[in-house]
């Protein structure tokens, strides 16, 4: 149940946003985000980001898997 | 998708298969538990547990709401669909949970059960249908607790009188707590749940590490994040060492999210719960606030009377502490199977049983 999957923001109206995945919108709320921005990845769950998701991170994970000995 | 393909790629996986391997090899056999439903989901779907060596044993915790929720609340959720103006809505994996005599899918003769993505669904119905009383069931963890959280405050703010929320949510570190001091399930090492960490933060889990010596890797659910947690876990045992690691650092904050536990906060306070086979958890539940008392289905509602009666045969509380695994049941995918389950454990796509008997472990 806790599954939730990363989506990019296209839209930002007060405290709702449109994000988008593999092709599906959907419009989601944004209220726990600090300060979400257009471009922003985020989780989303339930109807809401529960975090955005940090791409620098997100590639230095992968960097370290793929020097990973 | 972005972000999501990248950590399922099978050059890396066979590599970390091979490091862990290399690294577990001469160590003495250990448990290391998969706390989070999401992460059996993952590991059954990847074929993760049975690739691992011999001596590194990945069992499954209670991490699943759904097999969690004791039997009595969802005859209570079932009785309240007897009552004439109410209209009950829940996530779709609460459905086909077995109560005693039936389940809200058996007991939906009128459109009063209704499945929805969002408790933000729910708040929009009771807008527009103000002559019925609207109960949304609120299971989840703090993954899921945020978002009701937030349902409520919004059914505050427009003044709503009819909707309610039957909270059966919890909270995981003190189960987590319990299952470390539990000699039986003697576990070395902790894949925590990701989304719930998004939340909670990385705190809870030192308490966890330093207490009871047991290494804590916050893990991602795509298959990359699985094995390098299980690696890094591998290493910390190898070491000796019992420390918090962040391996879904690309989302879970050592704070946590501050704005949704807050909210949390706000909303809701801790309550002792009782967990399906496991028994109650001091502080482990989470029941609205007094400020939030008017939206309290349980303080609201005048709930009919049920009579619970507890299973027979179904091991869902070995299973859900990791003592034993589903095959290990003798109702397993004889009498128990997803189509007609008895425990818990086989209903919910994210039970132990149910993720087992789906990608063929232990089948007969």
């Amino acid at each position: 149940m806790c599954l939730a999957i990363p989506m990019k923001i296209l839209k930002i109206e007060g405290d709702r946003a449109v994000v988008s995945s593999g092709g599906v919108q959907r419009s989601i709320g944004i209220n726990f985000l600090k300060s979400p921005k257009i471009g922003d990845y985020v989780i989303v769950h339930a109807g809401f980001a529960i975090e955005k998701l940090d791409t620098v991170k997100a590639e230095e994970t992968l960097k370290i898997l793929e020097e990973l000995q | 998708m972005k972000y999501i393909d990248e950590f399922r790629n099978l050059k890396i996986a066979e590599k970390l298969y091979r490091l862990i391997n290399e690294e577990a090899e001469g160590l003495r056999r250990v448990n290391f538990m998969e706390v989070c439903g999401t992460h059996t989901m993952a590991v059954e779907r990847f074929g993760i547990r049975r690739m691992l060596p011999e001596n590194v044993r990945l069992i499954s915790g209670p991490g699943c709401p759904v097999c969690v929720t004791p039997k009595n609340y969802i005859d209570k959720a079932i009785a309240l669909t007897a009552i004439d103006d109410v209209v009950v809505f829940s996530f779709g994996d609460m459905l086909k949970v077995p109560g005693t005599n039936s389940s809200l899918l058996k007991q939906n003769p009128k459109g009063k059960v209704r499945v929805v993505y969002s408790a933000l669904d729910a708040v929009e119905f009771a807008e527009k249908n103000r002559d019925k009383k609207i109960i949304f069931l609120g299971i989840g963890f703090e993954t899921t607790v945020p978002t009701v959280a937030a349902s409520i405050k919004y059914a505050k703010k427009k003044k709503l009188k009819n909707f309610f929320v039957y909270s059966g949510h919890k909270v995981m570190p003190p189960a987590m707590r319990l299952l470390a001091g539990d000699k039986e399930v003697n576990i070395k090492g902790f894949l925590c749940p990701a989304h719930v960490s998004a939340i909670i933060g990385t705190m809870p889990y030192s308490i966890i590490s330093k207490k009871y010596n047991i290494p804590c890797v916050i893990s991602g659910f795509e298959p990359l994040d699985i094995l390098q947690s299980i690696l890094m876990l591998v290493r910390q045992v190898k070491l000796n060492i019992a420390k918090v690691e962040n391996q879904y650092n690309r989302v879970v904050k050592a704070s946590g999210n501050i704005k949704a536990l807050s909210l949390i906060d706000e909303v809701f306070s801790t309550h002792d719960s009782e967990w399906r086979g496991i028994g109650v958890i001091k502080k482990s539940g989470l029941v609205l606030s007094r400020r939030y008392s008017d939206f309290d289905a349980e303080k609201n509602i005048d709930f009919p009377k049920v009579e619970t009666k507890m299973d027979k045969g179904c091991i869902c509380g070995s299973v859900l502490k990791g003592i034993k695994t589903p095959p290990e049941c003798g109702l397993f995918s004889k009498k128990c199977t997803p189509e007609n389950p008895y425990g818990a454990c086989m209903v919910s796509s994210e039970g132990a049983c149910a993720a087992y008997y789906r990608y063929g472990a232990g089948r007969k």
